[in-house]
C-alpha cells in the first residue's frame, strides 16, 4: 500500500501518514438484541468496491475524516469531514477500534 | 593484457589500483570494474553455479546475470562486473569448496544430473523424517550464493530519504536522455536514474542525474524506490518515463553456459570500455545488426573471427558447444566443428518491460517480432525507446538437444541451474500453467529476476506444451527489478525509546532499566526490590510516573464528552476532585484506565496507562468527531513530568517543600490541587495506586530532575517498576492489559460498581447490559499461595485435574507474608477462601481465593 490519500486539511499525502479505523458502521439504537449488537461490533461488509471508511491524519494534522475508497484499486473517490451528531443511533459511528489504533 | 588505447576506453592507464582476490594481489586501473580487472589479469572463471557448481564466466558484463557474484569487503553477492575497482578491496569467490578453478563440489555436475532433477529434495529426502535437519544442512552448504558475514548488518549504515520529482526518467540511454531533456525544457524537477556508473558524470541541462542507481520498482501512487548504494530515495513522481531499453537474450543449446560463451554486450564492453581482448578465436551468432557489429569490434581488437552467423537468415537447427575442463574450446554448428575460445551469442533483444508491468501496464506477445511488448500504460506512466519494442526482435532461442550420450546440459535459467529437461519434465508432470511451473522449477526466481530467462522459458514452455506464446503469457512482474541489499530496505537502525525527563538520574544512581511499552523505565534501583517496597510501607518512596498518558479536555462540553466516553459519572464531580475511570469499547472490552481530575467546570485532567496515551487521545478525538462536542483534547504527556511520592511520611516531606497547606483537611484523598513545590508549579493529585498515603505531582518536564532531587534530599527513596508492581498487587489493583485481555469486561473484572447504567448513553453501555444478563465465563480474583512458590504469569489453574483458568500476576509479598496474585477462575469458584490448584513447572500447588485487597483492605492507609 503506497497510495496517496488527500487529507481535507493538508491535501494528498502518503497513506502511511494516516491511521485507518475501518469501514463506517451504524451504531444500533434503543435496546438492540445480542445479534444486532454483535453485528455492529464484530461484523463488517468487507466490500470489493467503493467503501466509506474512517481515517485519521495521525502523523499530520490529526484530523478525523471519512474517505470513499475503492478497495480493489485504492482509488480515493472523495474525502469528507464527518457531520457530527449526538443522537445515539444516528450518523457515523464505529464500534471496535482497529487493532493498530488502540 | 590490454589492447592499445581505445577511443572510448574508460580506464586511466596512468595509475594503478591494487586489490586482493582470494588472497592474491591483482592490479587494475581507475575506471575498471573489479570484473574487468580480473578478466584483464587472465581470470576466466568468476563463479560456481548454484546447484551443479559448474564454472561460470562473464556472460552479460552489465550487472544482470548471476555469473560474477562475489563477496567484496564482506558484502556477499556483489556483481563484480559493474562494481568499480577500489584500492585494497578484499574480493572473495563464494559457493565453492576449494577454489574457483578447482571446486570439489563440481562433482555434483558429473554425477548429480540424473539424480537431482527439479524438486528432487521434495521427493527423495522425505524419509526418514528425522534426517531432514541433516539433509537441510548438507543442501545449504552445497547450493546457494554468498554468506552473510560480519561486515554486513550494523557495520554498514543505510539511509532512506523521501523525495519528489515532477518527471522521473528511468534509464539513461539515448531515449531516456532525450525524454529527460525534453521534460527539463518544460520546467524543473526532472530526475534521471541509470544503473550504469558511466552515467555518473553525465550532465544534462536541468536534469538531476543519479548514477549508478537502480529503480527497484513502481508502486501505487507512483512511488519509485531508487537504490543508490547506501541511500534509498523514495521518489514520488508526477510522471514516470521508463526507458529501460532491451535485454539481449541467450540461446538455448547444450553447453550454453560454458566459460567463454558471452552475450554481445559483454564482448563489446570488454573491448570498448576496458580495452581487453576477450579471446583469441571467436564465433559470433546473433540476430540483429547491432549485435552482429560485435564481429568488427573483435576483429579490430585482434581476435580471429572464423564464423559469423545471422540467425535470422540461417536459423541453425543444432548448436553444440564443446568444452575442456569447463572452458569452451569449440562449437559445432549443425555438426560442423569450429575451434574457438569465445562464442558470442544472442537470440535478439527483448524489451525490459518489468517496471511498466508493475505500474499496471499490460504485456502482449508480438508473434512477428517474437517479443513481449508493454501496452495499455496507466495515465502518468510513459515508455520510450527500445522498451516499447521499437527495433527489437528475437529468433526462437531453442535449439535441439544434442545426441544422447554426448549431451552437455542446456540451461534455460543460469541463476538456479534449471535445464531445458527440467522444464520439459515439469510440463510432463502436469504443471500446465507458467505461474505454477515457475514455482516448481524456480525459473525466473533467481538473482536475474527473469532478465535472461523469462523469454526463453516462455518460448520453451510454449514449445513443450504446444501452446502459443501469447496464451502461455508471462508471469507477474514484481519488485525488486534489481537485486537490493536488505539493509537498504530496512533503512537506518533505529530502536526508538521514550525516555522521561528524569531518565538520566535513574541511570546515574544505577537503576536497572527495562522496556515498558515504548518507554525505558527503572526496574529497581538496588538488588532487592523488596527493600524498596518496605521503604514505601514504612517511610517514604518516590517513583517516576512521567510515562503516564496525560490529556487535557477543555470546553463547555468537556463534562458531557467524558460522561459519554466513560461508563461512570464525571459531570457531577466538584472541581478539585478526582475519580477513577475505565474506558471500554462498544463491544464492552476494557481498553484503558486512569484517573480523571476536574480542575474547573470546563477543564478535566485525564491520565491514562503508560502505553495508552496516544491511542486514548485518538479514541477521544474520534468519538468527538462523531459527536461534535465543544471540547478540545490535548495530549500533554511529553510536556509534563510526574512523580509519585508515597509512604507514611509523604505529607511531612511534601509540606517541607511547599507553602501551600497539604494537610488532610486541605488536600483530602482524591483531591486535586494546584500548588508550588520547591518553587515549581505542580498539579498535586492525592491518589493511592501503591496503597499508602501518596501524592502524584504533575509539573513541566524541564523541572523533572530538579524536583526529583529535592524530594530525594527530603528523604524519599527511589523505587522502580518492580516494587510498584508488588505494591499494587498487595492492594489487588489491576493492570489493564496484564490482568485483563480482549475478553475481559467490567463485570468479569470485578468492576460491576463502575458502570452507571442509568446514563442515557456511554461507549460500551449496550454490551454491559447484555453481559449483566448472562453468567460470566470466568472472573478475576485475588489468591494467596499455600506454598512459598511464585507461579509464572500465565500459569494454569487446575480444578479437579482439569485446566480451568490462568494466573495473570503473582509476586511474593513481605507485608502479607505470602505469595499473592490475580487469576481468572470459573465464577462458581470465586467465593472467599475457595481452594484451587495451580500448575507450577510439574507440580500442582494449592491456592485460596482472597477477595478484596491483601493489604489494608479498608484503605485506611491511603486515606490517612
Amino acid at each position: 500500500m503506497s497510495f496517496l490519500l488527500p487529507c481535507p486539511h493538508c491535501g494528498p499525502r502518503p497513506v502511511d501518514e494516516y491511521a485507518y479505523f475501518g469501514e463506517v458502521t451504524k451504531r444500533p439504537e434503543g435496546t438492540p438484541s445480542l445479534r444486532e449488537l454483535s453485528e455492529y461490533v464484530y461484523f463488517r461488509d468487507n466490500v470489493a468496491g467503493p467503501q466509506r471508511e474512517w481515517w485519521q491524519h495521525r502523523t499530520g494534522c490529526g484530523e478525523w475524516f471519512l474517505a470513499e475508497r475503492d478497495t480493489r484499486t485504492n482509488e480515493v473517490l472523495g474525502v469528507f469531514l464527518p457531520e457530527p451528531t449526538r443522537s445515539i443511533g444516528v450518523g457515523p459511528a464505529g464500534a471496535e477500534p482497529a487493532a493498530d489504533a488502540v | 593484457m590490454r589492447l592499445p588505447p581505445q577511443p572510448s576506453e574508460l580506464i586511466d592507464r596512468s595509475s594503478r589500483v591494487i586489490f586482493t582476490f582470494d588472497g592474491l594481489h591483482y592490479g587494475g586501473h581507475p575506471g575498471d570494474t573489479i570484473g574487468s580487472a580480473l578478466y584483464a589479469n587472465g581470470q576466466r572463471i568468476f563463479s560456481r553455479s548454484f546447484k551443479y557448481h559448474r564454472p561460470r564466466g562473464l556472460l552479460c558484463c552489465s550487472g544482470h546475470c548471476p555469473n560474477c557474484l562475489m563477496t567484496v569487503d564482506g558484502v556477499p553477492n556483489v556483481r563484480v562486473c559493474v562494481e568499480p575497482i577500489r584500492q585494497d578491496a578484499v574480493v572473495e569467490s563464494q559457493n565453492v569448496l576449494g577454489s574457483l578453478n578447482r571446486d570439489l563440489l563440481s562433482a555434483t555436475d558429473k554425477f548429480g544430473g540424473p539424480f537431482t532433477p527439479v524438486g528432487f529434495y521434495y521427493r527423495t529426502m522425505i524419509r526418514p523424517r528425522r534426517l531432514w535437519p541433516l539433509y537441510e544442512k548438507v543442501l545449504r552448504n552445497l547450493a546457494g550464493l554468498g554468506k552473510v558475514g560480519g561486515a554486513t548488518g550494523h557495520a554498514r549504515r543505510y539511509d532512506i530519504e523521501h523525495r519528489r520529482a515532477r518527471v522521473l526518467v528511468v534509464g539513461g540511454g539515448r531515449a531516456g536522455r532525450e525524454a529527460a531533456t525534453a521534460a527539463a525544457a518544460e520546467g524543473p524537477g526532472v530526475v534521471l536514474v541509470d544503473e550504469d556508473a558511466r552515467h555518473a558524470g553525465v550532465e544534462l541541462e536541468g536534469v538531476e542525474v543519479l548514477a549508478p542507481a537502480r529503480a527497484l520498482g513502481i508502486w501505487e501512487g507512483n512511488l519509485v524506490p531508487v537504490d543508490c548504494g547506501t541511500v534509498l530515495y523514495r521518489y514520488r513522481a508526477e510522471r514516470i518515463v521508463v526507458a529501460t531499453g532491451a535485454l539481449e537474450q541467450p540461446l538455448l543449446f547444450p553447453g550454453n553456459d560454458l566459460v567463454g560463451v558471452m552475450l554481445p554486450s559483454a564482448a563489446r564492453r570488454l573491448v570498448r570500455d576496458f580495452a581487453i581482448k576477450p579471446g583469441s578465436r571467436a564465433v559470433v551468432l546473433a540476430a540483429d545488426e547491432r549485435e552482429l557489429e560485435i564481429a568488427d569490434d573483435l576483429r579490430e581488437a585482434g581476435v580471429e573471427v572464423p564464423r559469423v552467423v545471422d540467425l535470422r537468415e540461417m536459423p541453425l537447427s543444432r548448436i553444440d558447444a564443446d568444452s575442456h575442463k569447463g572452458r569452451l574450446h569449440g562449437v559445432r554448428l549443425e555438426g560442423r566443428g569450429i575451434r574457438c575460445d569465445l562464442l558470442v551469442v544472442s537470440a535478439g533483444r527483448q524489451p525490459a518491460y518489468s517496471l511498466l508491468a508493475q505500474a499496471g501496464g499490460k504485456v502482449e506477445y508480438d508473434p512477428i517480432k517474437g517479443i513481449f511488448v508493454p501496452t495499455d500504460l496507466p495515465e502518468s506512466i510513459e515508455a520510450t525507446g527500445s522498451v516499447t519494442g521499437e527495433g527489437c526482435m528475437t529468433v526462437n532461442p531453442y535449439r535441439a538437444e544434442a545426441r544422447k550420450g554426448h549431451a552437455d546440459k542446456c540451461f534455460v535459467c543460469i541463476c538456479e541451474d534449471v535445464t531445458t529437461k527440467d522444464v520439459s519434465r515439469a510440463v510432463a508432470e502436469g504443471f500446465d500453467s507458467i505461474e505454477l511451473s515457475k514455482r516448481y522449477t524456480t525459473v525466473t526466481m533467481g538473482p536475474c529476476q527473469g532478465k535472461l530467462c523469462q523469454l526463453p522459458s516462455i518460448r520453451l514452455y510454449a514449445r513443450s506444451t504446444g501452446m502459443s506464446e501469447a496464451s502461455v503469457g508471462t508471469t507477474t512482474a514484481r519488485p525488486p527489478w534489481a537485486p537490493v541489499e536488505l539493509g537498504l530496505l530496512a533503512g537506518p537502525h533505529f530502536e526508538t525509546a521514550r525516555r522521561t525527563a528524569i531518565h538520566f538520574r535513574h541511570e546515574e544512581v544505577g537503576a536497572r532499566m527495562m522496556w515498558a511499552g515504548p518507554w525505558k523505565r527503572p526496574y529497581a534501583y538496588g538488588e532487592k526490590p523488596e527493600d524498596e517496597v518496605r521503604a514505601v510501607h514504612e517511610s517514604l518512596g518516590l517513583i517516576d510516573v512521567s510515562t503516564l498518558g496525560k490529556i487535557l479536555v477543555e470546553g463547555p462540553d468537556a463534562a458531557a464528552l467524558l460522561e459519554r466516553l466513560y461508563p461512570n459519572r464525571f459531570a457531577d464531580m466538584r472541581p478539585g476532585r478526582i475519580r477513577y475511570g475505565v474506558l471500554t469499547s462498544d463491544g464492552g472490552r476494557i481498553m484503558d484506565d486512569g484517573t480523571i481530575g476536574r480542575l474547573a467546570d470546563d477543564l478535566y485532567y485525564v491520565t491514562t496507562t503508560s502505553t495508552g496515551a496516544d491511542s486514548v487521545t485518538a479514541w477521544f478525538e474520534w468519538w468527538n468527531a462523531v459527536w461534535g462536542y465543544e471540547a478540545e483534547i490535548v495530549n500533554v504527556t511529553g510536556a509534563l513530568a510526574a512523580l509519585n511520592l508515597a509512604g507514611p511520611l509523604a505529607r511531612e516531606a511534601l509540606q517541607r517543600l511547599t507553602e501551600a497547606d497539604v494537610s488532610d483537611d486541605e488536600l483530602k484523598y482524591l483531591d486535586a490541587k494546584e500548588i508550588e513545590v520547591a518553587g515549581i508549579p505542580c498539579l498535586a493529585l492525592r491518589i493511592g495506586f501503591v496503597g499508602e498515603l501518596g501524592y502524584e505531582l504533575h509539573f513541566p518536564s524541564p523541572a523533572g530532575e530538579f524536583l526529583w532531587d529535592r524530594l530525594v534530599e527530603g528523604g524519599a527513596r527511589p523505587f522502580g517498576l518492580e516494587p510498584q508492581r508488588i505494591l499494587r498487587l498487595e492492594k489487588g489493583h489491576v493492570i489493564i492489559g496484564q490482568d485483563t485481555d480482549s475478553e475481559s469486561n467490567l463485570l468479569s473484572a470485578n468492576m460491576a460498581w463502575l458502570p452507571k447504567l442509568e446514563k442515557e448513553d456511554f461507549v460500551g453501555k449496550l454490551a454491559v447490559e447484555h453481559f449483566s444478563e448472562r453468567e460470566d465465563r470466568e472472573r478475576l480474583v485475588g489468591f494467596a499461595m499455600e506454598d512459598d512458590v511464585v507461579p509464572a504469569e500465565g500459569a494454569q489453574v487446575v480444578i479437579e485435574g482439569q485446566p480451568a483458568g490462568r494466573v495473570t500476576s503473582a509476586r511474593r509479598s513481605e507485608v502479607v507474608g505470602a505469595v499473592i496474585g490475580l487469576a481468572w477462575l470459573p465464577p462458581d469458584r470465586t467465593s472467599d477462601g475457595t481452594r484451587f490448584e495451580i500448575r507450577v513447572d510439574r507440580r500442582i500447588l494449592g491456592a485460596r481465593v482472597t477477595s478484596g485487597a491483601f493489604y489494608d483492605s479498608a484503605g485506611e492507609r491511603m486515606r490517612s
